[in-house]
């Protein structure tokens, strides 16, 4: 027989190479070594294994001997759940990595608004579910203990040594938990000691397993099929589980893998590589596939070989035992301790990490107001509060060891469990995946959930008459028949742990919903709200500091405070380099802030790095007011794009009518030199004749009167074609200027006509043949009709100019417009060149450049007087020839009554 | 949700990795489903060669475990290696 002194030795010498393993790998760590083992997907999917603890390593059997094959419904939720990766476990390690998360409650008070109500919650009932599991494990390495003894030679006394091995594993890993978790303060750098020594113990723990479903199955029963025989035979033979059971478990098990903070540490927040997860979507399930599969075989082979009475929960160690396989049982032994303690110091670590930064720290700085910059050092406190927390963890779970004796059967602790932690799904899930979840929805779910748990399952399980009488029990809570702790809203018949985990999570999830819904959430929950639900589109941060209030040097010193100096400087250098600033301060931008506070979020976690922040700040980093600032600066952000596409849209119709304008001036410019020196042509033909026929007349002795008669007549002419030539100038000019003073009359638009048609064909010498309709012209005319008579005089006179056809014929057209007479003069010739349409009206424009007769101002004339009379004169299109209108307005074309 | 910019249609290998993340995400709806068929099963009230024996039934549950691990490694190796940084359709 082993005596249990070897044993003690064995396991002392194991516990001294976890700590050496644990050593060793810290050491690497710090120097950036092995980060090919350290950061492996092995050593992640290995550190999952605590899911296994010293309840599954010897529990499961038992559970298999009492009902068959419902123990599997534990693996099968968390197998499920990590097959499913892509679903929840992507987005969870996504966020955790973005955020710094250090924890469930961390995660939980992160996405409402950094609320630190929510994370003491959290943590109180994290705490109130996992110390029971905690005190189980101490349970199960004790029990394990007085089996070898019993075995031994019966000395070992359950009550007193017991009790003293208990003490000692507890200190035992207080002791490994303070030297390998607290070693760095931020969790973002890994735990590598603890996460090596966890995966180590991972190995050693399934070997252990596999070693005993081993000698059982080829060693015992003799191979698989006379397994399966002596399975079908013994009293698990037939499949008669509840089917409510089968599903209620496999959705418990499969929450409380996402919800335990012992996985959630492991999980998210030692998670080096979101990659990992894609290894352990089927390396974990394979894992915990093997832990189970020998599970059925122990139990059966045990409940036939062991004498009736025995314990089930131990038959991993006491079937070797009974064998007189010393060396097997030691193996089992050490893989059931090592499954208690992994889980213990895992847990303990996550347990501690929200304890300090959710609930010493927030007391710590509540206390000292304005604190964080002033002396001491909040590095040591943090560290400290993480140790002691720590030690009152595992304390306390020491404490509910003694209290309960150690007498339940392992399973029930360890689904309470599982149900009490459970009640955090829905605050988890509702925040990563719905963006509408508040925080007084999650506080007010998980309280319903919460107290629903405590009542239908914490408190019935310590049995009718302890806590809860036994009238509570027949006839409900203060006699309220529908509040009976296992049959609530008057439904008997449903299994007890079915019954309350259905309640309990149905309940929680409606008022979290219900609440949810009919609340409004804060501008920093929403932020934050945005962030977690859309992590894959965009990994911004929350903005939210405000910027100038904020001093660099004084969250130089609180960084230092937290991190230590080093990795404060380090980390203030970097950000003053990228800023392109020289030195240690960088300008306290709220990009730097942000990142600022996610650094610090690693090591206090984030409710008390924007607490700790917001000392320096100022108070609340985001108010309405901010998020209306930051709306506003978007909304006049986009209102000045859309304004500047206007401007642009403005700019090019502008230069459009820019380019326009300079061919209309180019053009004007060359018409200017055409005239000019088409003026002075004009100018000098009729100087120059007058000056020779003036020059013959003087010098030429002997001139014939008939001669000198025909000279002065040409001296004559000139003259007055000189003097038609300034007239219209200086005509032009004075209608130009304004000062022109109309003589308005009274007449009929027809005798106008007459006269102007009457008064150009007079003038000029070309033939055309005038077209009227004499009814239509019955029009009365108050205005100044010589003016008029002039601009229709004009208008004639140019077409029988400039009119190329061989029998040219004039059309006058009279039309009532609206409440507008319009006069049309329309020949039958060419029209004008579509070129020089926009200039014809111009002063000096001349229309066939070829033709030397007039100076280019009839039409710019004509122009000015009707713009004087209030009226105007257009070029008509689509005539077939070249048309004119002339527009006289209403109040100086009266019709004929 | 898309984010603009993101093409609507793939190329062939672009295309065939969504598939896999697609096969990923029904997995674990197909282990569930599978897992949850022993809720047919007769449990009260059969008679004594009619209830499943609990060798056929831990075959069962195990192979359903088997080929899980095996589909999802399998799924896991065709998705190969995923870029540290997409968005919840794998694209970039």
């Amino acid at each position: 027989m082993a005596s249990l002194n070897a044993l003690i030795a064995v396991c002392l010498a194991y516990v001294f190479l976890l700590f050496c393993v644990a050593f060793l790998a810290e050491r690497a760590g710090m120097k950036g070594q092995m980060g090919w083992l350290l950061r492996s997907p092995l050593v992640y999917t290995l550190s999952l294994s605590i899911y296994c603890t010293g309840w599954t390593f010897y529990g499961a059997v038992g559970y298999a001997a009492r009902s068959g094959l419902e123990y599997v419904t534990i693996y099968l939720g968390p197998s499920l759940v990590i097959v499913g990766w892509w679903w929840v476990l992507r987005r969870l390690v996504r966020i955790g990595r973005s955020h710094k998360v250090t924890s469930i409650a961390d995660l939980i008070s992160s996405r409402y608004g950094k609320s630190n109500a929510l994370a003491i919650v959290v943590t109180i009932m994290a705490v109130i579910g996992v110390t029971p599991y905690i005190a189980l494990q101490l349970q199960s390495v004790t029990s394990s203990l007085a089996i070898f003894a019993a075995a031994d030679d019966g000395t070992f006394s359950q009550s007193t040594d017991a009790s003293a091995a208990g003490f000692w594993i507890a200190v035992g890993l207080a002791l490994f938990t303070v030297l390998f978790g607290t070693r760095n303060l931020n969790v973002n750098e890994r735990h590598h000691g603890v996460v090596i020594a966890v995966a180590v113990e991972a190995v050693v723990k399934l070997i252990a397993l596999m070693a005993v479903g081993a000698f059982v199955v080829w060693g015992i029963a003799g191979g698989v099929s006379d397994t399966l025989e002596r399975i079908d035979a013994s009293a698990l033979g037939t499949w008669q589980i509840d089917g409510s059971r089968w599903a209620g478990l496999t959705f418990l098990s499969a929450a409380a893998f996402l919800c335990l903070p012992r996985m959630f540490q492991v999980m998210v927040v030692e998670n080096d590589d979101e990659r990992h997860l894609q290894i352990a979507s089927w390396a974990f399930p394979l894992y915990l596939m093997l832990m189970s599969l020998f599970v059925v075989p122990i139990a059966v082979i045990g409940l036939d070989l062991l004498p009736a009475g025995s314990n089930p929960d131990f038959f991993v160690l006491s079937l070797p035992l009974s064998q007189g396989r010393e060396g097997l049982a030691t193996l089992s032994f050490l893989g059931g301790f090592s499954s208690a303690t992994s889980m213990v110091i895992v847990a303990t670590l996550a347990l501690s990490t929200m304890v300090s930064n959710h609930v010493v720290m927030p007391i710590f700085l509540y206390l000292r107001q304005g604190g964080a910059t002033q002396s001491g050092d909040v590095r040591n406190v943090v560290l400290l509060s993480r140790r002691l927390s720590i030690l009152g963890i595992i304390g306390l779970g020491y404490v509910y060891y003694q209290a309960s004796g150690g007498s339940s059967a392992l399973a029930a602790i360890g689904l309470i469990s599982f149900a009490g932690v459970a009640q955090f799904l829905p605050a988890m899930l509702g925040g990563i995946f719905w963006r509408g979840a508040t925080r007084v929805g999650a506080l007010v779910g998980l309280g319903v959930g919460f107290s629903l748990w405590v009542f239908t399952m914490l408190l019935p399980s310590f049995g009718p008459g302890v806590v809860l009488s036994v009238d509570t029990f027949q006839n409900g809570f203060l006699g309220i028949g529908w509040l009976r702790p296992q049959a609530l809203f008057g439904i008997p018949g449903i299994d007890p742990t079915v019954h309350a985990v259905f309640w309990s999570l149905l309940l929680n999830a409606a008022s979290f919903a219900c609440v949810s819904l009919v609340t409004f959430p804060h501008p920093l929950e929403r932020l934050q709200g945005a962030q977690f639900v859309n992590v894959f589109q965009h990994s911004a941060q929350t903005r939210g500091w405000q910027v100038s209030v904020a001093e660099s040097e004084d969250l130089m010193i609180m960084t230092q405070r937290i991190l230590g100096a080093r990795e404060a400087q380090l980390l203030f250098q970097r950000e003053a380099t990228m800023q392109g600033r020289r030195g240690y301060l960088p300008e306290p931008t709220p990009d730097f802030l942000q990142r600022l506070e996610r650094e610090l979020a690693g090591s206090v976690g984030a409710a008390t790095a924007h607490a700790m922040i917001g000392q320096i700040v100022g108070g609340t980093s985001v108010s309405v007011q901010d998020l209306l600032a930051v709306a506003d600066e978007s909304a006049q952000m986009l209102e000045y794009s859309s304004q500047l596409e206007a401007k642009s849209r403005e700019l090019s119709q502008t230069a459009a009518q820019l380019r326009q304008a300079n061919d209309k001036l180019t053009r004007l410019s060359h018409q200017k030199d055409a005239f000019l020196s088409q003026i002075s042509h004009e100018l000098r033909t009729p100087m120059t004749s007058i000056r020779a026929f003036s020059e013959i007349m003087r010098d030429t002795e002997g001139l014939e009167d008939r001669e000198k008669a025909k000279y002065a007549n040409i001296i004559h002419v000139e003259a007055i074609r000189l003097t038609r030539l300034l007239d219209d100038l200086l005509d032009l000019s004075v209608l130009e200027n304004g000062q022109v003073t109309l003589n308005v009359q009274s007449g009929e638009l027809s005798d106008l006509l007459d006269r102007a048609v009457a008064t150009a064909q007079a003038s000029e010498s070309r033939e055309i043949e005038v077209q009227r309709e004499a009814l239509r012209e019955n029009v009365q005319l108050h205005t100044d009709l010589d003016r008029l008579g002039q601009v229709f005089i004009n208008l004639i006179t140019n077409a029988q100019k400039y009119c190329r056809a061989e029998k040219p014929v004039l059309r006058i057209e009279v039309s009532q417009l609206g409440k507008a007479v319009a006069v049309d003069f329309i020949d039958n010739g060419f029209g004008v060149p579509h070129a020089s349409r926009d200039v014809m009206f111009e002063k000096f424009s001349r229309v066939g450049a070829e033709d030397g007769k007039g100076a280019g101002l009839g039409l710019a004339i004509c122009r000015e007087i009707m713009t004087r009379l209030g009226g105007d004169v257009t070029y008509l299109d689509g005539t077939g020839g070249t048309g004119f209108r002339v527009l006289l307005p209403q109040s100086q074309a009266l019709a004929a009554q | 949700m898309a984010k603009p910019g993101t093409p609507l249609f793939l190329e062939r290998d672009g295309y065939r990795r969504r598939r896999m993340m697609d096969a990923i995400r029904l997995l674990v709806i197909l282990g569930a489903g599978l897992w949850m068929i022993p809720l047919l099963w007769p449990t009260q009230g059969v008679a004594d060669g009619q209830a499943v024996p609990t060798s056929k039934a831990l075959l069962y549950v195990f192979g359903v475990w088997w080929a899980l691990i095996a589909i999802s490694a399998y799924l896991a190796r065709r998705l190969g290696r995923i870029p540290a940084q997409t968005d919840d359709t794998g694209a970039l």
